[in-house]
């Protein structure tokens, strides 16, 4: 597969410009994405494995980044590895430009921790944990997260199914003053 | 055979990637070379067309055998793996059919494309595959198409069904098998369709117009798909798939659709089109790398969250105001006077008089802005009153009247236009319906990168959960209400106190300075001489911090504590201006007063220079007098210029000075001195200070109204605050990411911009009033400034009106000021106002009665969700007892037992269809019913059930021979 180099075919590049993301200087996430590769020579289709896509900055303080990876790796091991095109998608999830429903719809698939299609109790209740933090001090006790989740299931939860599902998700989220990312 | 697919089936992926990237050249190649080789290639490629076609049928058909045989296989394994399922992932399922078969669809139209490709390979040849490694499968596919040319029928077909094949192994092996038969035909179709189309780019001519249509229909659909293919959460490889298919559909069949010229015509639309988008995509590019400093806020962002960012997001906007401010007075203003005015030294306005002219160039002279940068383009007075100056006939005094007006009405479109932006943008999300949803789902802060902020936010976020939650379990509950209330009050006071003793400290400070203004400030220090910008920087350094100290007495939530805060130190700084603005005023009195003085002098000494030098009859003024020893009056403007200049300076100085003292000078301490003190300096007491957000923003707003209340009387103002924002941009994002941690309290700064721009709003109104008031009242000094000589400074404007424009104009003119017609229409202006304000408030009205109706509906819905469920519920009790009845009663019928499960099954699945939102206790209810079942067919009847289905299921999973009657 590999013959190509590690420079961008310029016909791909401008097609992921225009039509595909919403990324707007690629030539920098691209060398943002050799740098993590390693080494120039390294084909574009290549993988990089979550080790090393945690290492960027800019992930390093991110509770979700696991998620992140895992939701936007396209690889058939499950390993949450990132080649190229995947990387394009999370950047582009994440940019400004992107729509509300790319963005809520992500985000719905960071949120669901057992990758079943929808939110319940346990995936909030993790969520609540990765928002408070590791440490003791800022843990929620156990009567205040039954309490915040009962809240939040009955807020959210339309169908009363005790699930959120995705079209549920995305009603909640288009309301919100601050769903800005 | 199978290993004959296998390799048709491989060469056929590997291929399919690379022809992508080529894909782009490719296609116009072949439709050049389509266009290029005219009518006899034509029928040759038609006729071979029409044979693929047959081809073609016989594949469908040969193809829809398999598919039967191996839909028939499908649903065995969905049954077997059906069972495994609980209910409830069946629900799930359901919920999540439509987004399968979409993606089935676009499974299809993969598979479509490659059958496509293929085509064209063997049509063309023309594209030429470079890649090395992949050149062994090439080449076994090229005497694969060979073989094909040469017996072209079977080969075709078998290719074909072999792709098909191949293809559905794949799909098997990607996704589970639970795929349901709809949407299994529901592609089939899809792809048939698309083989039909395929083949009609050759027959086009004998085309029904139903199909045209429904090919333009076609078209019309993949063109919507490639616009808005950027907006579907896809992955890339699909999106990528999807719109190169689809690229390469259009532009086949658009082409097609024209006729001779027409196709020609179209290839160059579409290589137009390719180049307009090409600079599209570059001038976007550019325009990204032309936003300054984005870079540097971004790293900001990353450190320290949202909020910190919006500052510097804010002082960029602020720079690019100040810009196009800078560049009106510049332009228009400074330059024209500076090239085509008269010359310094040719005027007494131009001249430093001969009493400073010792002291001119001293450089503290200068940094008061006295001496020569008094006399310049940089004030007032400088500029003369000729009406037009230079070859250019330039109207200085209009022109500088306009920019003075212009500016302003510039800055108050500018801030009201992003102000409706913003607020179109924060629409919508008012009611507090979701507040822990919200919280929960959308309070992290994606942009922080750096681990300490993060922990702040942690905490933060901690924080607003247990607060949501107290609030929820106690929104009723008040302590001690009154206690709060007296202490509230008594916090109103103290401030209240605060602000009017810095409005009287300022106010006694002025009158000072004043008096030694009047005693002359050669006698004093330099404190004297800066005591009113010290006072004030001190007050506005100071207060605040007082300030904060008062509001941990009242216990308001931290947000609504912020606004007061904010709410608080604007009034220290609106009050601490007003008050140098009316000591200002009294000033200005002053100096008229002193005008008036030197103008009865003038004419004395006026009468004594023409008595003593030129007893004779000459009416010129003699040429032996120096510009510099002319008595002049005091030109009140100038001073007011001056002062406001100072001003910025000093407060620009404080804010350096208080930012390397109070920030790095702490920051270095701290850092240093922790190795050797007894306590903790980074946790303990001194600490690295915060950034502050809301001080530094209202610094900024205020600086901002001292630039729009006195850029009139110096258009040196915009470029000196050009240079102070430059530089602060700087010095603040070093300073910020040296020796700053992020905030205890990290909040978003989406709800708060306009909050900002509300008060920048305010501020600008309440700028721009004295300016007005002294524009309008007060005329203008006898000897200096544009001018000079007339009774009002807006008189420029009738006088320009009179001599510039034609009669009939200044006629209309003067009708139009009528003051008839003002007044009916300012009552038009009103009414118009009026009309608007009731009308929008209707919408708001109709706005919250049609979401208190979706309310109520959404709790309709819910209810009758509930009942729905609760029905199911009992419905499905009641089959088990049935059912439990029948297998008890008719223990030896084995068929009677298969109908009750039957029949359960059944309930099952309507259940599941009509409440199928109650998933968790429906799976909860069968989870329990069923072993009583189960174990009644253990006891009453083990052989039979094992007599009856051969497969030997499980007990407890009656549904297994449910399903397999069913079908």
């Amino acid at each position: 597969m590999g013959g190509t180099s590690s420079k961008l075919p310029k016909d791909l590049l401008s097609e992921y410009q225009v039509r595909l993301t919403h990324v707007m200087c690629l030539f920098r996430a691209h060398k943002i994405f050799s740098e993590l590769q390693g080494g120039e020579n390294g084909p574009y289709s290549s993988r990089v494995s979550m080790q090393k896509i945690l290492t960027l900055p800019e992930l390093k303080a991110n509770p979700f980044r696991k998620r992140l990876c895992h939701v936007f790796s396209t690889s058939d091991m499950k390993d949450g590895s990132l080649n190229f095109e995947d990387f394009l998608d999370l950047l582009s999830a994440f940019s400004d430009t992107a729509t509300l429903e790319i963005k809520s719809h992500y985000a719905f698939r960071i949120f669901d921790f057992d990758d079943d299609g929808t939110l319940d109790a346990r995936d909030l209740e993790k969520l609540v944990n990765c928002l408070t933090g590791e440490t003791d001090d800022t843990r929620l006790t156990a009567e205040e997260m039954r309490q915040l989740i009962s809240n939040i299931l009955e807020e959210s939860d339309i169908d009363k199914d005790g699930t959120v599902n995705l079209s549920e998700f995305q009603h909640v989220i288009s309301r919100s003053p601050d769903f800005v990312r | 055979m199978p290993r004959h697919k296998l390799i048709a089936s491989e060469s056929d992926v590997s291929i399919e990637v690379d022809e992508g990237k080529d894909n782009e050249f490719s296609l116009y190649y072949v439709e050049v070379e389509e266009n290029s080789k005219g009518g006899k290639e034509k029928q040759a490629t038609r006729d071979g067309k029409r044979r693929r076609e047959r081809n073609g049928e016989v594949s469908r058909r040969r193809a829809s055998e398999k598919r039967s045989t191996e839909m028939g296989n499908k649903r065995a394994e969905k049954k077997h793996d059906k069972h495994h399922k609980t209910t409830r992932k069946e629900g799930e399922k359901d919920r999540k059919r439509p987004r399968r078969r979409n993606a089935d669809e676009e499974e299809a139209e993969e598979e479509s494309s490659k059958e496509k490709k293929n085509i064209k390979n063997e049509r063309t040849k023309t594209v030429k595959l470079e890649d090395e490694k992949e050149k062994d499968v090439k080449k076994k596919r090229k005497k694969h198409v060979k073989n094909d040319e040469d017996d072209a029928n079977p080969g075709k077909t078998k290719q074909k069904d072999c792709q098909e094949v191949a293809l559905k192994e794949k799909k098997k092996k990607r996704r589970k098998p639970e795929t349901t038969s709809e949407s299994e035909s529901h592609s089939e179709s899809n792809s048939d369709a698309e083989s039909k189309d395929n083949q009609a780019v050759g027959v086009l001519g004998s085309l029904t117009p139903e199909e045209l249509e429904q090919l333009k229909e076609a078209v019309d659909e993949r063109k919507k798909l490639i616009t808005t293919l950027k907006g579907k959460p896809w992955p890339m490889k699909k999106k990528l798939v999807i719109l190169r298919e689809s690229q390469e559909f259009v532009e086949k069949y658009e082409g097609a659709l024209g006729k001779g010229k027409g196709r020609k015509l179209y290839a160059y639309k579409v290589l137009m089109m390719k180049k307009w988008m090409k600079f599209q995509r570059d001038l976007e590019n550019f325009k990204t790398a032309c936003i300054p400093w984005e870079m540097k806020i971004k790293e900001i962002e990353s450190h320290f969250g949202s909020s910190v960012a919006s500052y510097f997001i804010f002082l960029r906007w602020m720079y690019g105001i100040n810009m196009i401010l800078f560049g009106l007075t510049f332009g228009l203003v400074m330059v024209p006077e500076a090239l085509m005015g008269k010359p310094y030294g040719s005027m007494p306005r131009k001249t430093v008089p001969r009493v400073e002219e010792a002291s001119a160039m001293n450089f503290a002279v200068l940094w008061d802005f006295g001496g020569y940068a008094k006399y310049s383009v940089l004030f007032y007075g400088y500029y003369n009153n000729q009406r037009a100056i230079g070859w250019l006939k330039f109207r200085m005094p209009l022109s500088y009247f306009l920019v003075g007006v212009g500016t302003v009405a510039y800055s108050y479109m500018v801030v009201i236009r992003t102000m409706a932006r913003n607020a179109n943008e924060e629409g919508g999300g008012d009611d507090t319906s979701f507040n822990f949803s919200w919280k929960t789902f959308t309070s992290w802060d994606y942009l922080i990168g750096n681990p300490e902020t993060a922990d702040n936010k942690f905490a933060s976020i901690t924080t607003s959960f247990k607060e949501a939650i107290v609030e929820e379990q106690e929104s009723r509950k008040d302590d001690n209400i009154h206690l709060t209330r007296f202490l509230r009050v008594l916090a109103n006071f103290l401030v209240l106190c605060c602000l009017a003793g810095s409005g009287y400290l300022i106010y006694f400070v002025v009158r000072r300075s004043q008096k030694f203004a009047l005693e002359g400030l050669e006698n004093y220090g330099w404190w004297e001489r800066n005591e009113v910008n010290m006072v004030m920087s001190l007050l506005g350094m100071f207060c605040p911090m007082l300030f904060d100290v008062i509001s941990t007495l009242e216990n308001y939530h931290p947000r609504i504590a912020l606004q007061w805060q904010l709410g608080r130190i604007f009034a220290l700084f609106l009050g601490n201006l007003y008050t140098f603005i009316i000591a200002l005023m009294d000033a200005i009195q002053l100096k008229r007063a002193e005008e008036e003085i030197v103008k009865k002098n003038m004419t004395i000494w006026q009468a004594n220079l023409y008595n003593g030098t030129v007893p004779d009859n000459s009416t010129a003024l003699p040429i032996t007098v120096h510009p510099a020893d002319v008595p002049r009056g005091p030109c009140w403007e100038t001073m007011v210029g001056q002062e406001f200049v100072r001003l910025i300076i000093s407060d620009t100085m404080t804010t350096y000075i208080t930012l390397l003292i109070g920030d790095f000078l702490r920051a270095v301490l701290v850092r240093f001195l922790n190795n050797c003190w007894c306590w903790d300096l980074e946790y303990g007491f001194p600490s690295y200070s915060e950034f502050d957000v809301s001080g530094n923003v209202l610094g900024l707003i205020f600086n901002q109204g001292m630039i729009w209340m006195g850029a009139f009387y110096a258009p040196c103002l915009p470029a000196l605050n050009l240079l102070r924002l430059h530089v602060s941009m700087y010095l603040q994002c070093w300073a910020v990411m040296c020796c700053n941690v992020p905030q205890e309290r990290v909040f978003k700064a989406s709800g708060s911009s306009n909050f900002y721009m509300a008060m920048l709003l305010v501020i600008l109104f309440l700028s721009t009033l004295p300016a007005i008031y002294t524009i309008v009242s007060i005329p203008p000094s006898f000897d200096c400034g544009p001018f000079s000589g007339k009774n009002r400074m807006f008189d420029v404007i009738q006088e320009t009106l009179e001599t510039d424009f034609p009669a009939w104009f200044s006629k209309v003119f003067s009708y139009a000021s009528n003051p008839g017609l003002v007044l009916s229409f300012l009552l038009l202006l009103v009414l118009a106002i009026y009309y608007l304000q009731s009308t929008s408030k209707t919408y708001k009205r109709v706005n919250m009665e049609l979401k208190k109706k979706l309310q109520t509906q959404n709790e309709e819905n819910k209810r009758k969700n509930k009942l729905a469920a609760l029905k199911a519920a009992n419905e499905l009790e009641q089959a088990k007892k049935a059912g439990e009845q029948c297998s008890n009663s008719a223990s030896d019928l084995g068929v009677n037992e298969e109908s009750s499960s039957i029949d359960e099954a059944g309930h099952h699945r309507q259940a599941g269809q009509n409440g199928r939102l109650i998933h968790p206790s429906q799976s909860q209810d069968t989870q329990n019913s069923e072993p009583p079942v189960s174990s009644a067919h253990t006891t009453t009847r083990p052989p039979a059930s094992r007599g009856h289905t051969a497969s030997g299921h499980l007990p407890g999973h009656p549904q297994k021979n449910a399903h397999s009657n069913r079908r």
